[in-house]
């Protein structure tokens, strides 16, 4: 089978990242930290790039992860990740529960604009509410405990990286168990044809209900977890260009699987440390650069490269094997 | 129920779309085990027909009634649980998929509980059953493929399949050799007639090819101007002169 061949790649990939902590600098691991984080909201958007949808409102699930965390901090003075992941990724679950009724029935243009719009009455509620929200000046996330424990100053950081590997660990999990059910297959077979799905009797707003509520809960976990990453939270969090970032990162990497919005996620943050230290007028420029090489080179993202690397070294064995 | 009650009937079924009556009051009776075709010119009213039974479409007036039951206004959806499944023309198939990806999710859907979102779509017997349903429909070997290779002839089976997997009590196969190339016909309809003889599955196909409709059916219903004009045993009705010129066109 194909997924024994495939087996050493993401043990390497998770034994890269166990031992990252050890061999490099706390800077890469603070990035290293906000790209796992991100990388889940980035999955979440995928869900739905891959059955042809976009949503440029993700930000809305991502902001209410980060802003669980904040309020959390703010008014219970209480900053424990292991009771604030789950309570994160569950109110904003419960969120998509709710606009889910509405998203599901709609495709296209409307799809993406109706996300947009929601996520944008959460931005400007942040900003109008600010004896609440803090404003423009946000909130204040002070470094988290973990039941309890607060780990020695010194290794604050490496044990926060652990912390959101695992929870990434988890998500990408659940994730793929959704990939590889019925539902997860209809939610990609939506983009071909809707027609047929209602002829073998699966309901498509069902399909799009279920993932939207998955999605929803995904991002929100990304959120709680880049708040305690970065340590302080703002209305931007909700705003449209977030967004925007989670699909330029899913087509970046490749939003096809599961591993695509990873290397797109650490692409991203990594280029966006050095390019807006190296040349912080023109970065943005170079990320539009980037997005056009993708979209006429790379259609597939980041993510083709490897497969089409592993794809020829898959077919050399088995010519070899059949030789 | 005892076998000489009908499966399907309809009651004064109708449909307008603006001023045309593309099915204008029909009612029919189709007896359990038919294999019925369905003929007729173009724009006679006999997809409409299809569209009205599935609950693609909502009937003006009438009635439809499955085993016994009413399900006029039901969507598609429901009428398909109740154990309508209908082919189409132009296939309808998941062309990012494989074709065994493709008939898994007709059985996931299919069967009570299947379509989970945590169990995977790939199961051992659900695999077993999807290839079976392939080999008979002469489309194992393709089954790793992806749908786009697959030719006409092969799309139409496969779109045929994954409507037969669901195991209906009813069968509608709107045009199943339309686009498929002469040689492929009697091949396509040998292997789908098998199939269908196997199984307890009712069967209604709308037909163009008089050839296809000769060999295969053994009762017509003949369709004009949204109506039913003639019906009966195959060769006995087809012989009716005004009944070649219906399915001729008026031209």
């Amino acid at each position: 089978m194909a997924g024994t061949r495939r087996w050493p790649a993401p043990m390497i990939a998770l034994a890269l990242f166990l031992v990252a902590p050890l061999l490099a600098p706390g800077w890469i691991v603070f990035v290293l930290t906000l790209a796992l984080a991100k990388f889940m909201a980035v999955l979440a958007v995928a869900l739905f790039l891959r059955g042809g949808l976009i949503s440029f409102g993700h930000a809305l699930f991502y902001a209410i992860g980060a802003y669980a965390v904040g309020f959390a901090v703010k008014w219970l003075g209480v900053a424990d990740a292991v009771l604030l992941a789950p309570l994160g990724a569950v109110l904003a679950a419960g969120v998509a529960a709710l606009v889910g009724l509405i998203m599901a029935r709609y495709r296209g243009v409307f799809f993406a604009m109706l996300n947009l719009g929601v996520s944008m009455i959460l931005y400007a509620g942040l900003l109008k509410f600010y004896w609440v929200t803090g404003g423009t000046d946000g909130i204040g996330v002070r470094s988290p405990t973990y039941l309890g424990l607060a780990p020695p100053r010194e290794v604050l950081r490496t044990a926060f990286y652990y912390f959101t590997l695992v929870l990434a660990g988890m998500a990408v999990y659940i994730v793929y168990r959704f990939l590889a059910s019925p539902v997860g297959y209809f939610m990609k077979a939506l983009g071909d044809n809707e027609v047929r799905i209602e002829y073998q009797g699966e309901s498509v707003r069902r399909v799009m209900y279920l993932t939207y509520v998955l999605s929803g809960g995904v991002a929100g976990l990304a959120g709680v977890l880049a708040a305690f990453a970065v340590g302080h939270i703002v209305p931007e969090y909700a705003y449209w260009a977030q967004s925007g970032e989670f699909v330029f990162v899913a087509l970046l990497g490749g939003y096809g699987t599961v591993p695509g919005p990873l290397i797109g996620s650490l692409a991203f943050e990594f280029l966006r440390t050095y390019a807006s230290k190296y040349m912080p007028e023109a970065w943005q420029a170079t990320l539009g650069v980037i997005m056009l090489v993708i979209i006429m080179f790379l259609p597939g993202g980041l993510w083709t490269f490897y497969a089409a690397v592993a794809g020829r070294a898959r077919r050399k064995s088995e010519g070899l094997a059949r030789g | 129920m005892d076998d000489a009650a009908p499966v399907l009937s309809t009651a004064d079924l109708t449909r307008h779309f603006g001023m045309v009556k593309a099915v204008d009051g029909i009612t029919v009776e189709i007896a359990r085990g038919a294999l019925v075709g369905i003929v007729g010119a173009n724009g006679s009213g006999k997809t409409t027909f299809l569209n009205l039974i599935t609950g693609y479409l909502t009937p003006d007036r009438g009635r439809i009634e499955f085993m016994g039951r009413e399900t006029t206004g039901l969507p598609p959806r429901a009428v398909t649980k109740l154990g309508i499944a209908r082919s189409f023309q132009v296939p309808q198939l998941y062309t990012g998929l494989s074709v065994l990806e493709n008939m898994l999710l007709s059985l996931a859907a299919g069967s009570a509980g299947g379509s989970s979102m945590w169990r995977p779509l790939y199961q051992a017997p659900r695999v077993a059953e999807g290839l079976q349903i392939l080999e008979r429909f002469g489309l194992g070997s393709y089954a790793d493929r992806p749908v786009g290779q697959l030719a006409e002839g092969g799309r139409k089976l496969l779109d045929i399949a994954l409507s037969f997997a669901l195991r209906p009590r009813l069968l509608l196969m709107d045009e199943p050799t339309s686009g498929v190339s002469i040689d492929d016909k009697g091949p396509v309809m040998d292997t789908l007639v098998g199939v269908l003889r196997q199984s307890d599955v009712t069967t209604i196909f709308v037909e163009h090819d008089m050839d296809v409709v000769q060999r295969y059916a053994r009762r017509v219903l003949v369709f004009d101007n949204g109506r039913v004009i003639a019906q009966g045993e195959t060769g006995r009705v087809l012989a009716d002169a005004e009944v070649r010129k219906a399915i001729l066109g008026h031209a």
